[in-house]
Order: C-alpha cells, then sequence, then structure tokens
C-alpha cells in the first residue's frame, strides 16, 4: 500500500460525479425514455387489510391508450429481501395488507391515459378486520396478517441473554428503568423511484432503476420472472437519494420488467410522492423498555433491553431489523451482562424497512437518555461518565462483536472542548439547554443477506495503452460519493488523477457483484476490493517497467501520472508508456480485487446481525431553546465529532456528517410516518407539504470534527460516516431539553405539544407508559467472551421465562396506542 | 408524475372580457391567477374545472396604486414577491409585507398573487389528498362524499381559512373590490368570508376580484404572528392579526385582533377588542384580553400540529401580538 | 390524451425559440422534460412542495411544476441546462461541484437556479439571506450546509473574479 503521505487519498478534491450532477447532464431513472415506450401505473388497495374476491380489468383494456393489463395472477411467484421472509408479489394475489398495496397494473401510451384506466379496474374487496398497532398485533384473537412468523402476528421473537443478568443487576448499586418510544419516520428521499424496462430482441431484458441494491433486484426478478438471471440485466443509474428507502426489491421493478416483456416495448414507471409514501421500508416505530444496573463508579453490570418493532404489512428487512435494535448497545459502553429481547409485529400499514441507521437508532436514543439520567442519579458529569466505561480498542463485546479502532473517547472530548460544554450544562439559563449523546454504527455487514460465502464485493481494473484505466464495479452511488471514494483510492494506487478514470458502476452485466448501498459498507468493502485490484495492476506495470529500468520494482514510485525511481526521480516513464511496456510484456492488462469480512466471533443464532469489519463512532452536544409557553424547541446548534477512521476525502466526509445531522435533526423534532387508524388505516399525510422535514429555515448550524484513528480493516484504515453521525442528534436534542427546562421527552418526535404536556405535568415527563405484556420465550443463553465462552450457546434458560414482568395497568395500552397509530 | 387533467384555457385581456366568459361559461369555468393553489387542487382531482379563464394577461389587475396617506390599491394579481416588497407597503404597511413575507416559500411568491390568497381554498387534510386517498375514506362533504371527517355529526365543513394575508387585511379594515357582469362593488375583507368550508367567500359566480384596497395609515399600528411547524412552506395553523390605535397617552382607542386557520373564516375576538378599548394595555389586561380571544377559537384536528395544544396557543400568541404593540 | 386542445407555444428557453404543439394542460416541466428533453429539470412532489423542479423565468425562481407553457409565452426561461455559457461551467456550479454541495444531486438544478437568482440581487449575501433565499428548495442530503458554503464561495469568487480557495474548515472540518 501506499506510504502514509497520499496524493490524492485524504484530499478535499471535487466529487468525481460532481460537474454532470452540476450542470443538468446526470441521467437519473426517470429521465431515460426510449422509443415506443410505455408508460406504467399502479392501482393500489383503499383497504387495510381484505380478501380479493375478484378483478375485473375489461373496461379499463378498452380504455383508448391501454396496451396491457397485469394482476397478481400474472406474477404469482413470492419473492422479499429476505431468504425468510419471500411474503411480497409484484400484485397482490388474493389479499392486501396495506393502504397503497398493489392489486393491478395498466401500461399505456402516456401516462395519463394509464391514470384514467385505473378507475376502470373493478376489484371486489372483502374487508377484513385490520390491524394497526402494536396492542392489536399483540391481541391473539386478532386475525394473523400472514400465515407465517412466530405466533399469531408477531413475525419475530428474538430472546437472548449474554452472561448473568440477574447476578448483574444483583452486583448494581442503583438499578435505572425507562420506556421510550421512537416514531416511525421515512426516507423522504428527492428522487420518486422510478424504473424503465427495455425489452431486448433475443428475448433478453435489461431494466434501469432507482436502487440501491441492484444486486437484489436482479435476483427478485430472476426468481419471479422464471428468467435465468444471465438474461436479466439490472442498471442502477446514479440515485436521487435513498436512505435505506430503495434498498428492497420492489413490486413495481417487477411489473415494469413483467410488462415489458408481455408488451415488447420499453416500460417506463414513476411513482407519484404519495406512492413513496407507501413503498415506505423507513423507520420502524419501536417501543423500548430499558432496565440498567450500574455500580457507584457507573460501570454497567448487567442490561435488559425490550423493544416491540411495529413492522408494517410484510417482512422486508424485519427479522435483520429485529436483531438490529439489540445489537450495538456493546460497543460504546462496556456491558458486562446483557439481556436482549424483541418481537417484531405485523400490523396493516407500508412495510417498515431500513433507513440510515437501521434499526439502531431506536435503541441508541434510549440508551443515550438513559446514560444522561444514569449520570444524574450517580451525580457524574455525562461525558465523564461515559469516557470512564468506554470499550477498550480491540476487544470482544458482550455478544461477541469485534471492536477495531474505537476513537470515541476522542470525539466526546472534542464536541464537550469545542461547545464548551463544561461551562455550559446545567449552568445555562432557564429555557436553554445542551444535551450530549454518542452512537456507533458498522462499517458493512459482516455477512450477506442470503447465506452464501462468495465476496460481497468486487473490482476489476481494464488498463488501456492510452494511460486511461476504466475501473468496473457493482457499487451504487446514491449521493454518498461512492463513485468518488472508488476512483481517489484506484487513482492513488496507480499514481494517477481521478479523471483518467472511466468508471463503469451497478451494472449486473457488465461489473463485478458489489451487494449494494446499505449497511454503510461500500467504502470499507469496496475500497478494500479496489486497493487489491490496483495493487495487483500495480505490480504487473512495476514488475515490467522495472525490468525494461533495470531496477528492482520495489523502489518504483507511481505518482502524477508518472512511474519513476525513488532515488533518481529523472529516471522513469508516463503512466501511459508504463502500461505499454507491461502490455507488451504480458498481454492486455487487466486485474480483479474483491472483499470478504473476516469471520465473526459469534456463533449463536442471531449472531449474524451486528459483526462489522469495523465501527465508525460519533459524538454530539446539542444546544437548543425551549420556549416553556409554547414547548417550541429550536436546536441552535450541533457539535458533532466522528470517527471516521481515516477520510478518504475529507470534504465529502463532512458533507455526510452534514446530512446525518440533519437528518437526524428532522427525526427528533418533526418527521413522523403515521396513520388514521380511525380512517381505515390510510397514512396521514403522504405528501411533502405535511410530511415536516427541516427546510434551511429550521436547520442548526454544524460543527464537524473528523476524528481519525485509523482501522485495520478499512482501506487506508477508513471507516463508515454515512449512517453513524445520525445517531446521537436525536438523544443529544432530547438530553438538551431536559437540561433547559428539566422535563424527559421519551420519544420521537419532540413536538412542542409534548413538551409543554411534559412542563405541566407531575413527573415531568412526556412518553410511553411500560411495554404491553409479551409472553417472551427463554432466552438463548451465551456465556461472555469474559465468562470464557466460545460464542455458541449454551441452550435456552428453561422455565425461565420471563412473562410480561413489566405489567400494563389497563389504561396504558390506550396511549400506546394512541401515540403509534394516531 | 402528478398531472393536470384536461381542461380549455381562456386568456381574456380585460376584466370585462373576463367576466363575460366567467358568466358564460358558468360553474365548469374557474379563474387562475398563479394557480399554486388552484393547480395542486386540480392534479389531487379537488377541482376539475373544464374552463380555466387565466388573469395574467390583464394588465388592470396587476400592480399598486396610490398613497399612504388615503390609502392603496392592489390589483388582485400583484404576485406575493411584488407586494411584499414594493417601496411603499414595506414604509407604509410593514406588518402586510412581513405578513405576505411569511407565506409559502419565495419561489412560490413569485408565482402567488394576492387575489388568488384572498381566495384560496380552504383547507383540511382530509380534504388536501389525491383521489385515490379520499376514496380510500369515501371520500367527505367537502368532494364527492357525504359526511365530515373532522365532525361527523357537523353539517358544514370546517376547512379552514389558511391564508395569511387575510387576517391582517380584515385587522386593518382593508376592502375588497368585485367586478362581474352586473357591475362592480366593493365589501369589507371581514364581510367577504362565510364560516362554511364549501361556500367559504362571498363571491357571485361571475365575479372577479379587482383590487383590495387598504385603508389610509392613520395611526394605527399592526402585527402579524404566524404559527406553522416549518419557517418556510407551510401554511398557518394559527394566524393572529392585530391592528391597534392608540391615544398619545397610550389608551386603546381600537384594537381588532383577528384569528386565522382555527375555522373556515377569520375569527374576530370581538370581546377581547371591548376588554382592551379605553384602556392602557398593561400586563394584566393583555392576559385578560388574551384569555377572550382564545375562547372564540376552536381549533379542529384537520391541520398539522395536535388541535389541543393549537387552541391553548392562540391565548400565547394573541398576547405576544398585544405585547410588540404596546 | 385526454387533452381537449392541443395549442401551439412559443417558449424561448435558455436563449433558443422553440415552437411545439402540446396539449395546454401540460405543466412546463413536463414540456421541458418529456417534449424537449431537457431532463436537467427534476421533480419530486408536482405539486409546489418540494422545490426541484425550479427554473427562471426572466431571471426569478418559478415552480416548473405549477406554470403552464401557454402563460410564459413572450418570457425568457432558463433551466440548469442553459446555466453553464460556453463550455464554462457558472461559478455557481464550479463551487457545488468543489464543495460536495451535490451530494445526490437531485435538488441541484433547483438550487443553483434560486442561488443565481439571488447573486444577482446582491453580491454578497449574508449566512441568513442565503438562507432565506433558498427556504423554498428541500434538500434530503447535505443538511443545506455545503450548499450554503458553496452559494458564500461563488459570491466571493464572482467577486473577485478569480479562482479563491475554499477556507480549511469548510473542507477539513476543525
Ligand atoms: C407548498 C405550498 C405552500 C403554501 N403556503 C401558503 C402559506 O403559508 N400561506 C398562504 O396564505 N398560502 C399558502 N399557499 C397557497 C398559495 O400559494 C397562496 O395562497 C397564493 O397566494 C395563491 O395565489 P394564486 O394566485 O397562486 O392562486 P390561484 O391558485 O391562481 O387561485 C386560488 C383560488 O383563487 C381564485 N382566484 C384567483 N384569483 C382570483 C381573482 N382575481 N378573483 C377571484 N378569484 C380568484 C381561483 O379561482 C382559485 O380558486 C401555499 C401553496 C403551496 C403550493
Ligand atoms: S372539514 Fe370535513 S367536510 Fe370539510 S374538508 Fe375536512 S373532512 Fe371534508
Ligand atoms: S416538483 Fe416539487 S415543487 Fe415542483
Ligand atoms: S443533494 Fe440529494 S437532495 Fe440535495
Amino acid at each position: 500500500m501506499a506510504g502514509d503521505r497520499h496524493r490524492i487519498v485524504g484530499k478535499p478534491i471535487r466529487k468525481v460525479d460532481g460537474p454532470s450532477k452540476c450542470t443538468g447532464q446526470t441521467l437519473f431513472a426517470d429521465d431515460l425514455s426510449f422509443p415506443r415506450m410505455l408508460w406504467c401505473k399502479l392501482l393500489r388497495s383503499p383497504h387495510p387489510h381484505a380478501r380479493i374476491r375478484s378483478i375485473d380489468t375489461s373496461r379499463a383494456r378498452n380504455h383508448p391508450g391501454v396496451v396491457a393489463v397485469l394482476t397478481g395472477r400474472d406474477l404469482p411467484i413470492p419473492f422479499g429481501i429476505l431468504p425468510v421472509s419471500q411474503d411480497e408479489h409484484a400484485l397482490c394475489l388474493d389479499r392486501v395488507r396495506f393502504v397503497g398495496d398493489p392489486v393491478a397494473a395498466i401500461a399505456a401510451t402516456d401516462e395519463e391515459a394509464a391514470f384514467e384506466a385505473l378507475r376502470l379496474i373493478d376489484v371486489d374487496y372483502e374487508p377484513l378486520d385490520s390491524i394497526l398497532s402494536i396492542p392489536d398485533a399483540l391481541d391473539p384473537a386478532r386475525p394473523p396478517i400472514h400465515d407465517y412468523g412466530d405466533d399469531g402476528n408477531i413475525h419475530k421473537l428474538v430472546s437472548l441473554e449474554f452472561g448473568d443478568v440477574e447476578g448483574g443487576f444483583a452486583e448494581a448499586k442503583e438499578i435505572i428503568e425507562g420506556t421510550y418510544f421512537y416514531g416511525g419516520n421515512t426516507h423522504l428521499a428527492m428522487e420518486q423511484h422510478a424504473a424503465v424496462a427495455v425489452p431486448e430482441a433475443d428475448g433478453r431484458i435489461r431494466l434501469y432503476s432507482s436502487t440501491q441494491t441492484p444486486h437484489y433486484s436482479h435476483r427478485a426478478l430472476a426468481k419471479v420472472l422464471e428468467m435465468p438471471p444471465a438474461h436479466i440485466r439490472v442498471i442502477a443509474p446514479p440515485t436521487g437519494g435513498g436512505f435505506g428507502g430503495k434498498t428492497d426489491p420492489f413490486n413495481h421493478e417487477i411489473v415494469v420488467a413483467k410488462m415489458a416483456l408481455v408488451t415488447g416495448r420499453p416500460v417506463k414507471i414513476c411513482l407519484t410522492r404519495e406512492e413513496v409514501f407507501y413503498c415506505h421500508r423507513g423507520r420502524h416505530p419501536v417501543l423500548m423498555g430499558v432496565r440498567m444496573g450500574m455500580k457507584s463508579d457507573g460501570s454497567i453490570t448487567a442490561l435488559h433491553f425490550r423493544t416491540l418493532l411495529d413492522g408494517g404489512g410484510y417482512g422486508s428487512y424485519g427479522v435483520a431489523s429485529t436483531y438490529y435494535t439489540g445489537a450495538l448497545q456493546t460497543v460504546t459502553y462496556d456491558v458486562s451482562n446483557y439481556k436482549f429481547e424483541s418481537a417484531r409485529l405485523f400490523t396493516n400499514k407500508p412495510p417498515c424497512g431500513p433507513k440510515r441507521g437501521h434499526g439502531t437508532p431506536q435503541p441508541r436514543f434510549a440508551l443515550e437518555i438513559h446514560m444522561d439520567r444514569a449520570a444524574e442519579r450517580l451525580g457524574m458529569d455525562p461525558a465523564e461518565l461515559r469516557l470512564a466505561h468506554l470499550v477498550p480498542p480491540g476487544s470482544l463485546t458482550a455478544n461477541y462483536l469485534k471492536v477495531g479502532s474505537m476513537g470515541l473517547g476522542e470525539c466526546i472530548r472534542k464536541v464537550v472542548e469545542g461547545s464548551r460544554w463544561k461551562e455550559k450544562f446545567r449552568q445555562l439559563p432557564h429555557g436553554r439547554g445542551v444535551g450530549l449523546a454518542c452512537g456507533a454504527y458498522l462499517s458493512g455487514a459482516g455477512l450477506p443477506i442470503y447465506w452464501n460465502n462468495l465476496p460481497h464485493t468486487g473490482v476489476q481494473l481494464k488498463l488501456d495503452r492510452s494511460g486511461g484505466v476504466c475501473v468496473f464495479c457493482g457499487e451504487t452511488d446514491v449521493g454518498q460519493g461512492s463513485d468518488s471514494v472508488l476512483a481517489q483510492i484506484v487513482a492513488e494506487v496507480l499514481g494517477i488523477e481521478p479523471i483518467d478514470l472511466r468508471l463503469v458502476t451497478s451494472d449486473t452485466d457488465l461489473t463485478p457483484v458489489d451487494l449494494g448501498s446499505y449497511s454503510s459498507r461500500v467504502t470499507l468493502m469496496m475500497g478494500n476490493a479496489a486497493v487489491q485490484a490496483a495493487e495487483r495492476a500495480r505490480e504487473l506495470l512495476s514488475s515490467a517497467v522495472a525490468g525494461k529500468l533495470e531496477i528492482p520494482p520495489t523502489r518504483l514510485v507511481f505518482a502524477d501520472r508518472h512511474v519513476f525511481d525513488a532515488e533518481r526521480p529523472e529516471i522513469g516513464m508516463t503512466f501511459a508508456e508504463a502500461v505499454q511496456t507491461a502490455e507488451a510484456k504480458f498481454g492486455t492488462i487487466g486485474t480483479v480485487g474483491s472483499y470478504t469480512p473476516p469471520p465473526s466471533a459469534g456463533r449463536y443464532r442471531g449472531a449474524g446481525v451486528g459483526p462489522s469489519p469495523a465501527y465508525s463512532y460519533s459524538a454530539a452536544v446539542a444546544e437548543v431553546d425551549v420556549d416553556p409557553d409554547t414547548g417550541w424547541v429550536r436546536v441552535q446548534k450541533i457539535w458533532m465529532a466522528h470517527d471516521v477512521g481515516r477520510s478518504i476525502n475529507p470534504v465529502l466526509v463532512m458533507g455526510q456528517v452534514e446530512g446525518g445531522v440533519y437528518m437526524g435533526l428532522g427525526e427528533a423534532l418533526m418527521e413522523e410516518q403515521v396513520f388514521r387508524a380511525n380512517r381505515n388505516g390510510v397514512h396521514k399525510f403522504p405528501s411533502m407539504l405535511e410530511y415536516k422535514s427541516p427546510t434551511t429555515q429550521e436547520m442548526c448550524d454544524v460543527t464537524t470534527y473528523l476524528v481519525e484513528d485509523p482501522d485495520p480493516n478499512g482501506p487506508f484504515g477508513a471507516k463508515e460516516v454515512g449512517q453513524g453521525p445520525l445517531l446521537p442528534v436525536p438523544p443529544a436534542i432530547a438530553n438538551a431539553v431536559y437540561d433547559a427546562v428539566g422535563v424527559r421527552i421519551d420519544e420521537v418526535p419532540i413536538t412542542p405539544e409534548k413538551v409543554l404536556k411534559a412542563l405541566q405535568a407531575k413527573d415531568r415527563r412526556y412518553g410511553p407508559a411500560d411495554l404491553p405484556p409479551v409472553t417472551w420465550p427463554p432466552p438463548l443463553q451465551v456465556a461472555t467472551p469474559r465468562q470464557g465462552g466460545d460464542g455458541r450457546a449454551i441452550g435456552r434458560a428453561i422455565g425461565r421465562a420471563s412473562g410480561g414482568t413489566t405489567s400494563t395497568p389497563a389504561a396504558e395500552p390506550a396511549r400506546v396506542d394512541g401515540r403509534v397509530t394516531k | 408524475m402528478m398531472r393536470l387533467p384536461a381542461f380549455t384555457y381562456a386568456a381574456p385581456r380585460s376584466i370585462d372580457e373576463a367576466a363575460r366568459i366567467l358568466a358564460g361559461e358558468g360553474p365548469q369555468a374557474m379563474l387562475v391567477a398563479g394557480g399554486t393553489d388552484l393547480y395542486p387542487n386540480m392534479k389531487r382531482r379537488q377541482q376539475s374545472p373544464r374552463v380555466l379563464i387565466g388573469l395574467r394577461g390583464i394588465r388592470e389587475l396587476s400592480g399598486i396604486t396610490g398613497i399612504p396617506t388615503t390609502g392603496l390599491s392592489i390589483g388582485a394579481c400583484t404576485t406575493l414577491t411584488d407586494l411584499s416588497t414594493h417601496r411603499l407597503v414595506v414604509e407604509s404597511y410593514p406588518a402586510l409585507s412581513r405578513a405576505v413575507r411569511t407565506i409559502s416559500t419565495p419561489i412560490l411568491r413569485n408565482m402567488g398573487t394576492i387575489g388568488g390568497n384572498i381566495c384560496l381554498d380552504t383547507r383540511c387534510n382530509y380534504y388536501d389528498q389525491s383521489y385515490e386517498w379520499r376514496r380510500a375514506i369515501n371520500f367527505c362533504m367537502k368532494c364527492d362524499g357525504d359526511t365530515c371527517w373532522v365532525a361527523p355529526s357537523s353539517r358544514t365543513c370546517l376547512a379552514v381559512n389558511s391564508s395569511d394575508s387575510v387576517p391582517l387585511l380584515c385587522a386593518i379594515g382593508a376592502t375588497v373590490r368585485l367586478a362581474g357582469t352586473h357591475g362592480h362593488r366593493e365589501i369589507a375583507m371581514r364581510d367577504f368570508y362565510n364560516k362554511d368550508g364549501i361556500r367559504y367567500i362571498n363571491k357571485q359566480p361571475d365575479e372577479i376580484v379587482t383590487h383590495i384596497a387598504l385603508p389610509p395609515v392613520n395611526g394605527w399600528s399592526a402585527t402579524y404572528h404566524k404559527l406553522a411547524r416549518r419557517g418556510s412552506f407551510d401554511f398557518p395553523v394559527l394566524g393572529v392579526a392585530v391592528a391597534m390605535w392608540r391615544d398619545p397617552d397610550g389608551t386603546v382607542l381600537d384594537a381588532r385582533i383577528y384569528l386565522n386557520a382555527v375555522a373556515s373564516a377569520p375569527v374576530e375576538a370581538a370581546e377581547a377588542r371591548q376588554a382592551l378599548i379605553g384602556h392602557k394595555p398593561t400586563p394584566d389586561l393583555i392576559a385578560h384580553a388574551s384569555h377572550l380571544a382564545s375562547i372564540n377559537a376552536k381549533p379542529m384536528d384537520n391541520t398539522d400540529l395536535d388541535y389541543a395544544w393549537r387552541k391553548k396557543m392562540v391565548r400565547v400568541y394573541v398576547r405576544r401580538a398585544l405585547n410588540g404593540l404596546s | 390524451m385526454s387533452s381537449l386542445s392541443k395549442l401551439r407555444v412559443r417558449l424561448r428557453v435558455n436563449g433558443e425559440e422553440h415552437e411545439m404543439l402540446v396539449p395546454v394542460e401540460k405543466t412546463l416541466l413536463e414540456v421541458l422534460r418529456e417534449d424537449m428533453g431537457l431532463t436537467g429539470t427534476k421533480h419530486g412532489c408536482e405539486l409546489g412542495e418540494c422545490g426541484a423542479c425550479a427554473v427562471l423565468v426572466d431571471g426569478k425562481p418559478v415552480l416548473s411544476c405549477l406554470a403552464l407553457p401557454v402563460e410564459l409565452e413572450g418570457h425568457e426561461i432558463m433551466t440548469v441546462e442553459g446555466l453553464a455559457a460556453a463550455g464554462r461551467m457558472h461559478p455557481l456550479q464550479e463551487a457545488f461541484a468543489d464543495l460536495g454541495a451535490a451530494q445526490c444531486g437531485y435538488c441541484t438544478p433547483g438550487f443553483l437556479l434560486a442561488a443565481k437568482s439571488l447573486l444577482e440581487q446582491s453580491s454578497d449575501p449574508t449566512r441568513d439571506e442565503i438562507k432565506d433565499a433558498l427556504a423554498g428548495n428541500l434538500c434530503r442530503c447535505t443538511g443545506y450546509i455545503k450548499i450554503y458554503e458553496a452559494v458564500e464561495l461563488a459570491a466571493r469568487r464572482m467577486r473577485s473574479g478569480s479562482e479563491t480557495a475554499p477556507e480549511q474548515a469548510v473542507l477539513y472540518g476543525r
């Protein structure tokens, strides 16, 4: 690998796609059009839960302009992102599960004709009892939405115990309990999902789609269309924002592909904003119960975490989301004994899935407020409490996550100093306050979504005698800058400039598989593959050039589009000449690189979620004003330090940090995906006007500190930045509200009416009551590394099934219900 | 892509011509100025005129004339940007300029007009939805259905007047000039609205709003306080406008308080006004008047933010508005 | 399809006259993207709620999703494609590219045009003036900060007429 002084890595150079995005040249999926293209529209269910008795499409077929109509019968094979939940159909077969579930599709010569014809499709529905809240879903008397899952409408039940939690509580001096609720919200990427399918004359098919995961769409298409995957080509054009909302294979992608096959013409669909709200796959609403035992020095002897996820109508990533609400609690502060119980529930609402931080911002919100409470109880400064109990670098957590580099301490110190925390905390005038919180996130999931032992990513290089290099990689740039990371790494290793590279990305025919832009995996995984491919190319070139110059290859330097002798820089040749020299010696020059994450340490069932080659860390201080008359919260400023391992491009890393702060701010204060339980379960406001996202007027000032603690597993030491910085924002704001006016808001969004209610409440708190009772299965017991465990489960703790120990007064769930579904 | 339904478009050159077309086409025709209210509604199929009569080409409808000492006349098609940045408005009617600047976004204000703003369709989050969404709840009384989902026992629609300029214009005593095939008339802004979310303005089908007349500046001062979730884009969920006349010794001669976004028409806080007249606005009196004003407001659960909280905010916002002027 | 009437409209877009036959109900957004191939103008809602579709009409930003071509005859329309001149990017485009102010880039055309209009009125806008001028555009990626910094950088470069470098903290954090 190149030495410590890099020419391109670590430099704030222009994003490679900057000029094309700034001139309107970038073509997004909806910008594509083809001769004779048809337009597709989907008919969606007006019922949250119903059986489809019959569908009559004859009137629609006769509408002028209509070319084809499809219903569920035409696409009967189920699909879904996870192998364990193949529960979706491109068009519902006999049952609809939320308002917005698609039941039929029309292709017509123009979009308006397709739209008009939708009203001519006659669907006979038999409405069914609908499940619209967590308590509804837990009620065994209510009808199940699916015929699979763990019990009734419980899609997934998890119960794990690492170490001896009761023993841990017995050791504790303080036991702190709390209940929290994280409201659901959605990605709201600016680009609405679009897809264009183009049939090829030989029977193959091409799909352009605004997806973050062309590989997974490819697999779903092959399955549902019953075509050899090699005959399907999926291309992800640059995506106009994803944030996790475009990581599932989607029904509309499959529908247009089928339409193209049926009609022999290109078919386009672009969802309306309302339909995007129905695609959702956004943040799960999660109700959480936390019990934490601490010694008087603040060390955590036991942590018991319970989460209930309102999953919506389908599985999506839900099983993974469920585990994620329990996985990363252990990687920030040392936890000796840990118990995690969770249930994901099916409800008749659009399916939830992964949104920036996938399943971890919710428990992080609870944990960081809990730490604030703990600090107060112990009479410690919240920053000092955290600093005293950080997970050491290079350690193995109670649930078997391998922590590599760990810059959280430095992050905390930076924001404490930068915000002048010590002068402000508990000292600002009434109405103004500061709050601190931390977070951690994966740099890529250690395991793939479907079981296989293949690499997670690959990069292929073609070196041209012109001096240009073509880079092929399946990665998908969703705005996070992965194209730039790829270009900077390859250019760095080969000593050329990013503009000398041609990137060919996210095309299942042309590029090696990359699993996609999710779980913050791209920089680390693709980066390592790119380093490998580029180093292999450099070796070929070195060997040829060294031979010609008659010097040892180790003395060669690749820089400034030249290859030269480190000791006598005047001896050398241009990069193009070097390629020619190598080509003459070895034939056409091409190399490959790939990356597979290291094996994870956990061997218990459920250990697949949480391991990562490296964890990023962040710490934030928020400063807020709270108006005691109205409850209005205004965030003035956020100081955010993020341990990115190493910035491949600092200006782009900062952009990710600021974007994460923005999205966290929106979730903390206003973003809410809610439904009208009293009105057929419709989305309350599927529009950009009424789904509130911060404008320039709400966005706070941000001071960013980049902490660089290189991780041995990262390319050049780099870790993730795309998701982590969101996590500390909501709890930092909640903690700041407490500092400002002394009320605890234990749920997001923190709206003014909640703050005002808390100000007027006896317990100076707003948040959910206890969790509704759930019969938890006996936990799977795992001995911790400290107990000498080997990562395997010891077995189920028979006879220790914990019923709803935190049982709920009868009146309380109604409040929970009201919050979840309005 | 949300698209407009088909229609024919007429572009009259004069007010008379527009009124004639409007009268001739009957209820299937609608006027359009900036289109920033009507076009989104048409895309959602809340309104489906077969004929649109574009007012932008009518010269007489744009621009601002007059002087502050005798009052200004604002053409209905004056854009919100032009209105809020007009020198005389900024200098002599600063509260109006500021109120108009709180509307929507800077880009939308380049398009939307003051005439469209005072004729703005009433709003409700059971109504401002696509056809398919409304079909899922079986529509509502305001459009295509029978029941008001906000208050199923209500015989009238309770959709909300959500204009930011209207409460202020009512408070300062502005008037609306209308022209129709039967001639012209002028009515006080406060009489222009009905407490009925469907027939929310007192305008004959063939009438066009031609101007808004601002009263002379003669010693009153005014203010507008808007409550909305975000500082841009959002409609008010509460608007409080106050115009106050005071004696040199500070005694309140008159104080007109109008609330908006709490009913289908702007609401005058008459008791609060009576309580203030003839007194000096001490903190106690202001608190009392604010309490009285809040009784008049009955926000419903059909806008953003919790309605019980919004009701509480009336008192706070009226108090702040009065404090600002005292 | 369902149009009652098509109209002949003449539009001046990016300095060129275009005459075409379009259904009257087709918005400027649809005509630019679907009839003229100018897909640089984006859309996120088509209801006036996001600002992605902003174009300049006589130098002022308007939303193309709520504008009818028939109402725009005789006016000068500029889209993002018209911002670069003679193969050179506008200083705003340069600055946006330099600072990564276009992440996914979907909101970028709208922001660039709104910012252009601002810089034409004020060559040295304050941060608050920038926030106000861009309050009609939503961005979900950047948190707006790099956008403000890019507008400031472009303004500085336009005032000095030279390639001023961005500040260290903007590029590297603290
Ligand atoms: C995202 C968004 C946010 C908004 N936020 C706000 C806000 O915060 N505050 C606010 O007040 N408004 C807001 N609006 C609404 C709207 O933009 C403004 O009210 C604007 O002033 C309407 O003017 P217009 O010329 O565009 O009206 P149009 O859409 O042209 O017309 C509106 C109505 O008035 C009628 N009309 C128009 N002109 C006349 C006339 N001269 N005589 C008789 N009838 C006429 C039309 O037939 C139509 O029924 C918002 C709109 C959007 C899309
Ligand atoms: S107030 Fe009632 S009738 Fe009026 S729009 Fe709303 S739901 Fe419909
Ligand atoms: S597309 Fe959203 S404002 Fe026009
Ligand atoms: S850069 Fe993606 S929405 Fe602004």
